[in-house]
């Protein structure tokens, strides 16, 4: 009987992929193909419909000037559904098949690392625009959202200052999997380093799609009561968020006593809550719609002309993704080619303006420099900034925070060329 | 008419008196706004000493002036550096001055620069508008404001509030100054003899809050006197709590029992009663929480009165949108499939994904925001258990539609004909019934039933593309370990899961209580592979 239900079930599996495998038509060879891989069904598509439609945006935008080398870009877009082996077929299709000289793609962590056999073996470049939780540095890999210390970390160092709120207990909520666990544990490590008693942190994960947050809200409440000023420090993921803000306003617990700071929250994922009872809840990125700048300004008006909806909002993966397709566009310009090795080589110290008045480089470990903001929740769904660091903060790959990953550098310039490089035993290969 | 004669002097006196109160109370003190537009200068550390040098003031405007500083409603104007209170009107914003409370003309966008305050100058404006308030004539925003002078535990504030509490005629406003009066003595330098007898006020609350103020105040290099009596009052609250920790989960998991009931009481109608493996169970649950999204925004636009009651508009449109894609599903795909359920499974599978996939292109991938009622905001505590509103509705929900449900399967026409049919078909049709007819509506009734538990769940949950999938597993596990065809089964079922649930979340933490009670359900089924409440009988077998 099961196996019966099983062959059906891959049939069923194999007639979607040939259905979704039909893509893009076939362009003359004066355009330079661009492949996008972000799901546009399933569980993510919430997050990631918007990024693709970011690269054809940037895309459009590139072709009004010329395009690249005197080539119109073009746009190939792919489906993969929110599957993460899906998400390797998928890539290997873009390369291989359709030809692409550059993918923008991926969300979670997962098929990010889904992905990366097939770039490796093809020779191939991704750029993977989201924060997540660092221990990777790949040569056909460039990173533009924020490594850990380039979110997680000046996040905790506000809260613990006096115009954070000086917070001495610390609960880490998180969904399970691995971005919240790593970030958990740099952060947890941090914290002792800075003197916090193991006593006042408090770890918890939930589960993905986590919507019954009465009994963790009570404990948060509970541990917070405790007579020291506690914050929340929350890598839940997605969808969980909205029922744990709900829930939060329920309990009536303000930001004044117990402030929450979340890594995964953004303007998108605010559009679907009152944001009234929030306010004052904070978030760290690396880009706010609110921040008043020029080339911000241009960029919302841009992109709100584009998509024909000026009530659609603007995140920091979309700013990653601007950085980083401006970054290739430079790099191919500047290595007038796009084979992927020239190119890989002539990205880094690629300097392009980020969205924030300032520059982002990209540096030989293939991350790039970010200022860090944190904002507040505003009664409009918007985020206000309070606080920022000082200049660019530089993407650690290797957390410093992590005893197995301490002694790792990553530099991928000529002659070392390598992403795990060990300082203490002084050879290419990790710990 | 002549009952109301003899008040009307009293009222033009109050009148009078009122007006007279208007055309005095600029002469109150000095003029403020010097120290109103101090709020306007310099960063966050200058904006504290701005806001303390305003509360100073006792100025009846100020705190008003805080209230809109806190609510970020404040402006400075670049060209002078006056503070303006300013609402959005059209490109640019009405200016409001903030003292004389007159109209003061627009400002453009660019031409002023709104006020950031931080999570440390709201509670530092909570504090100072709380001891403005302390005078205020209406009692209610008294106790509120007496709440905040707790909350911030200013040894600085003692004398006010001891002249507060000797003027103050409400009990319960005077208990929690008094309590607030305590909580700023424990943090002060005074005697032992002051603390300890503080110690005594503050244990009386017996609350969480309580608690923490006594772990502060028995903290090292406290006064042994004090220390001890913290301590001890520190011990008997905490054990108080622990009662009542109970009670509250008891509380949580009923709360999540009655989602579980409600996102299940479909299910155990179509799989339970028909016998149906619904996948698209879960979609139907999403098209009624979308209906109500769609029922909020057309009043939102046209009829902003009557939010109060749109998830009432809401019950019946999603009980009717989903019971109609459900007799749709039923007419086009399932009578096709009767007794064969693993082609059945399939099919509402596909379903499923094409309406997931639908609603998904239709309405975009995002969250859509469905707003709490008024009725359906806030907590009440029942002694020390806070309960929110909105959770007990659901419970209060989810045993009417179970009970309605209950009346129509035992006490209708058709509830007599639905059993009839899942019972015996041949017998039903032979004597008569439509039983093609009663399969339909069933299925209708099912699905219109998931739709109504999708009006609760948007309360609670994300209105999204994916809602019905996080529903469906819980959903047959519901119906699975109550008892396929027994509706009371699906009610113990849900609940039972429900607290097994939140008494093991504190313990094992959320992600094993969930593996936990996963694997209890899979050692039972195999102990009782017809749940909890087997139906016994020939039916059974056919």
């Amino acid at each position: 009987m099961f196996k019966r239900v099983g062959r059906t079930l891959g049939a069923l599996a194999t007639a979607a992929l040939i259905g979704a495998g039909v893509t893009g038509a076939h362009a003359a060879d004066d355009t330079i193909k661009v492949g996008i891989l972000h799901s546009l069904s399933g569980t993510m598509a919430i997050s990631e419909t918007t990024l693709k439609d970011t690269v054809l945006f940037l895309i459009d935008e590139q072709n009004k000037k010329g395009g690249v080398l005197g080539k119109k870009l073009e746009a190939v877009v792919v489906d993969p559904a929110s599957n993460w082996p899906l998400f390797a077929e998928k890539a290997r299709e873009l390369i291989s098949q359709d030809k692409v000289s550059v993918v923008f793609g991926c969300w979670t962590s997962v098929s990010r690392k889904s992905v990366l056999p097939v770039f490796k073996e093809l020779d191939s470049i991704l750029f993977y625009p989201v924060q997540y939780e660092g221990e990777e540095s790949e040569r056909n890999v460039f990173y533009t959202g924020a490594a850990p210390n380039q979110q997680a970390i000046p996040a905790v160092d506000y809260l613990m200052s006096d115009e954070g709120g000086a917070v001495k207990r610390w609960v880490l909520e998180g969904t399970d999997y691995v971005y919240p666990r790593t970030t958990n544990k740099i952060l947890e490590a941090y914290l002792k380093s800075k003197g916090v008693a193991a006593e006042d942190i408090m770890v918890n994960y939930t589960p993905f799609g986590f919507s019954d947050w009465q009994t963790e809200v009570a404990s948060i409440k509970k541990f917070g009561s405790a007579g020291k000023k506690t914050a929340v420090v929350s890598t839940v993921n997605g969808d969980a968020n909205v029922p744990f803000y709900k829930e939060l306003g329920n309990q009536g617990i303000k930001a004044e006593d117990i402030p929450v700071v979340a890594f995964s929250v953004g303007e998108e994922e605010l559009a679907g809550i009152d944001t009234a009872p929030l306010v004052g809840h904070l978030a760290a990125w690396n880009y706010f719609q609110s921040i008043d700048t020029p080339e911000n300004e241009d960029f919302i008006k841009k992109w709100h002309a584009f998509i024909k909806n000026d009530k659609r909002t603007t995140n920091d993966p979309m700013e990653a993704t601007y950085i980083g397709f401006n970054a290739w566009v430079q790099a191919v310009t500047k290595a007038g080619t796009t084979d992927p090795d020239k190119v890989i080589d002539a990205l880094i110290g690629v300097s392009v303006p980020n969205l924030t008045g300032g520059f982002s480089t990209v540096m030989p470990n293939h991350h790039i420099t970010k200022p860090v903001y944190i904002g507040e929740i505003q009664d409009n769904g918007q985020l206000d900034v309070v606080w920022q660091t000082p200049g660019l903060v530089v993407g650690d790959e290797w957390s410093d925070y992590l005893p197995d990953s301490k002694d790792l550098i990553s530099d991928w310039r000529a002659p070392l060329s390598c992403g795990n490089f060990n300082v203490a035993t002084g050879k290419c290969g990790g710990s | 008419m002549t009952t109301l004669r003899p008040t009307k002097p009293i009222l033009a006196f109050i009148i009078a008196l009122l007006a007279m109160f208007a055309l005095f109370r600029p002469a109150y003190g000095a003029d403020v706004h010097p120290q109103v537009n101090a709020l306007g200068q310099g960063d966050y550390a200058a904006l504290e000493s701005a806001i303390t040098a305003l509360a100073a003031t006792g100025d009846p405007a100020a705190a008003a002036v805080l209230d809109a500083l806190s609510n970020g409603d404040l402006y400075v104007r670049k060209s002078d550096g006056a503070v303006f209170k300013a609402v959005r009107a059209g490109d640019g914003y009405a200016l409001t001055d903030l003292v004389t409370g007159t109209d003061a003309g627009t400002a453009a966008r660019s031409d002023v620069t709104k006020i950031k305050v931080n999570n440390k100058i709201r509670g530092q404006i909570r504090a100072a508008s709380g001891s403005l308030t302390l005078m205020n004539p209406d009692p209610k925003l008294r106790y509120a404001a007496a709440a905040d002078v707790f909350k911030s535990a200013d040894p600085a504030q003692i004398p006010l509030l001891d002249s507060v509490i000797a003027g103050e005629k409400d009990t319960g406003v005077k208990a929690m100054l008094v309590q607030a009066r305590a909580a700023a003595v424990l943090k002060s330098d005074m005697s032992s003899d002051e603390k300890v007898a503080a110690v005594a006020i503050i244990a009386a609350r017996g609350d969480q809050d309580a608690l923490a103020i006594l772990t502060g105040a028995g903290a090292a290099g406290a006064d042994p006197a004090v220390k001890a009596a913290a301590d001890a009052a520190a011990g008997s609250i905490e054990g108080q709590l622990q009662l009542w920790n109970g009670v509250q989960n008891i509380w949580y998991g009923v709360s999540l029992g009655s989602v579980l009931l409600l996102a299940a009481i479909g299910l155990a109608i179509t799989f339970g009663v028909m016998g149906i493996i619904n996948m698209a169970h879960g979609e139907m649950v999403m098209l009624g929480a979308y209906t109500t999204y769609v029922v909020q925004e057309i009043i939102r636009t046209s009829y902003p009165g009557l939010f109060d009651w749109s998830l009432a508009i809401a019950l019946p449109l999603a009980f009717l949108v989903s019971g109609g894609v459900g007799v749709l599903i039923e007419r086009s795909v399932i009578r096709f499939l009767y007794g064969r359920p693993l082609e059945t499974l399939l099919a509402t599978w596909g379903i499923s994904l094409i309406l997931q996939q639908a609603v998904r292109t239709y309405f975009g991938p995002n969250n859509r925001e469905v707003g709490n009622p008024s009725w359906m905001s806030g907590t009440f505590d029942l002694g020390h258990l806070a309960i929110t509103y909105n959770r007990m509705w659901i419970v209060v929900f989810a045993l009417g539609v179970f009970a309605v449900l209950m009346l129509v399967l035992k006490r209708t026409p058709f509830g007599l004909q639905t059993r009839a049919v899942t019972q015996n078909r041949p017998m039903a049709s032979s004597m008569g019934i439509r039983t093609p007819y009663v399969d339909a509506l069933t299925f209708g009734l099912g699905s219109g039933i998931a739709g109504i538990a999708g009006v609760a769940l948007s309360q609670i949950d994300n209105v999204s593309p994916n809602l019905g999938q996080n529903y469906i597993i819980d959903s047959f596990m519901v119906v699975v370990f109550g008892g396929v065809g027994n509706l009371w089964g699906t009610l113990v079922g849900a609940f039972t899961l429900g607290i097994a649930n939140k008494f093991l979340e504190p313990y094992a933490g959320a992600v094993l209580a969930k593996i936990l009670v996963l694997v209890f359900i899979i050692l039972f089924i195999q102990k009782r592979p017809r749940g909890l409440f087997a139906l016994k009988g020939r039916s059974v077998e056919a």
